[in-house]
């Protein structure tokens, strides 16, 4: 099936089969290598993209069910050569070690800092809270890191989120 | 995976004219594509419900209307749900990943398939999956299955959160299908495994979920709690949706007990309830009413932990209530 898809700002149309997932879309045909196969099970998130602006798990994701979508890849978070805030932040403060995850933990704290509302540790529902560490630390519970690198990663989103 | 024919739906009615044998409604994929990968499901056909235009939480009188498509993001962040079923919200907000809540969607939420290894493993017999090879979980790894309701072919559990917060809010959801509309009241959807664990739910082949109606808030002081295994993106081990009035006279008015991780379905705890009702909110009854409701328990030797927790549960969870 033909689809078309705004891939980091540029058209693209593939001739999928129904079963490819997004994340193998991204990776086999278009080169983007970036999103990472890590579980293909919607586990671990490093797969993580954005679809329309929301963060999804591109694994999940079947190709022909995004026709239409608007998806950014880590490689369409910089700007030119200037890196995302986030990208930044991740390398001044040491928030990866074999880097393996750091795509999906990326483009998952670009969507999440654009997420309003309460999270599960929110005691009040009714009020937006800060991004304090604990928000931080729930919100991006969906991306795991072997190395475990949480510590600094939670610092450099905390310094963008600021 | 299967090869299969994808094909996208305008409309409710077009979905349900599109259904054949071997099709499979597809809505945010979380679960029904991790399957399909998995080999556990395999439809000749998807037709995409994820689209319809089913996907807005409005106020009609003094209910709320959540359409079928909403993303669970949506549901849990929507002002008028966080004001009014806090529970709900709370729920959701419990369940999966931030990711996954963005894509899944409240139908999808409601008919995801339980989590049991043995269902996930094609290459072990599952009742469930393939009707009448065998329980391998009955004599083996149970720990996180059923204490409620299981049946000698069956002790998977539901795994989902915001269905148990909608049994105790007594919402109704809204099907259609080659049989025409319905309405299906909480807990009323899920079923338990009997003999036929291969039906999650009482739906028919062919019926499309098109809506959640929620009715006015209970009265009362509600809360969800979820215990689990480590402190976010986990299922519950046991989990609780809870609605307690008390009087001024400190006696019980009215209460609702709905129990996740311990049964096929959504549990209501119902002899508890009934106990509780009419008596004093004290942490003895909530005690002799939390063991009335576990005497229908029915452990095995690795999930027997379940027992003294969902006491534990009750009892802690109806004292902040009360409190």
């Amino acid at each position: 099936m033909e689809i078309t898809l705004q891939v980091n700002g540029r058209p693209r149309t593939v001739d999928v089969d129904p079963r490819m997932s997004l994340l193998d879309l991204l990776r086999e045909r278009l080169g983007l290598i970036g999103a990472k196969k890590g579980c293909d099970h919607g586990q671990c998130g490093a797969c993580t993209v954005l679809i329309d602006g929301r963060r999804a798990l591109s694994c999940l994701a079947l190709g022909v069910a995004v026709d239409g979508s608007e998806v950014t890849t880590v490689e369409g978070l910089a700007d030119g050569d200037e890196l995302h805030p986030l990208q930044a932040a991740f390398i001044e403060h040491d928030a990866f070690q074999c880097g393996y995850c750091t795509p999906g933990q990326l483009c998952s704290a670009a969507g999440m800092l654009g997420e309003p509302g309460p999270s599960a540790v929110t005691e009040d529902l009714l009020v937006d809270p800060g991004l304090t560490p604990e928000e931080i630390r729930e919100r991006m519970s969906g991306n795991l890191c072997r190395c475990g690198a949480y510590v600094n990663i939670v610092t450099a989103i905390s310094e963008v989120a600021r | 995976m299967k090869p299969f024919d994808y094909t996208r739906a305008a409309s409710a009615a077009q979905a349900v004219r599109e259904y054949a044998p071997g099709t499979m409604y597809l809505g945010g994929g979380t679960n029904l594509v991790d399957l399909m990968r998995l080999g556990v499901a395999e439809p000749d056909r998807l037709v995409d419900v994820s689209r319809l235009p089913l996907d807005t939480i409005e106020s009609v009188r003094d209910r709320v209307r959540v359409g079928a498509a909403v993303r669970n993001t949506d549901l849990a962040v929507d002002p008028m749900i966080r004001a009014r079923y806090p529970m709900l919200a709370r729920a959701v907000l419990t369940g999966a990943s931030g990711q996954v809540r963005n894509v899944a969607t409240v139908a999808g939420n409601l008919l995801q398939r339980t989590r049991c290894a043995y269902f996930q493993d094609v290459t072990r017999p599952c009742n469930k999956r393939r009707p009448g090879s065998g329980c391998p979980a009955i004599a083996g790894d149970h720990t996180n299955l059923a204490i409620f309701g299981a049946s000698e072919a069956c002790v998977a559990t539901h795994p989902s959160d915001m269905a148990v917060a909608l049994a105790a809010l007594e919402a109704e959801v809204h099907v259609t299908g080659p049989g025409g509309d319905r309405i299906i009241p909480m807990p009323g959807l899920h079923r338990l495994p009997g003999e036929e664990p291969e039906r999650d739910t009482v739906l028919e082949p062919g019926d499309l979920i098109t809506a959640v109606e929620l009715p006015p808030p209970p009265t009362g002081a509600t809360v969800y709690r979820k215990v689990r295994e480590r402190a976010s993106f986990a299922f519950a081990l046991v989990s609780i949706a809870a609605v307690l009035d008390v009087g001024e006279d400190g006696v019980v008015a009215g209460c609702r007990i709905a129990l996740g991780g311990v049964a096929h379905a959504p549990w209501r705890a119902e002899r508890a309830e009934q106990a509780l009702i009419g008596g004093p909110a004290t942490g003895e009854a909530f005690l002799r009413a939390a063991e009335a409701e576990l005497e229908q328990a029915g452990p095995l030797p690795r999930n027997a932990y379940k027992v003294p927790l969902t006491r534990n549960l009750i009892v802690s969870t109806l004292e902040g209530l009360a409190s």
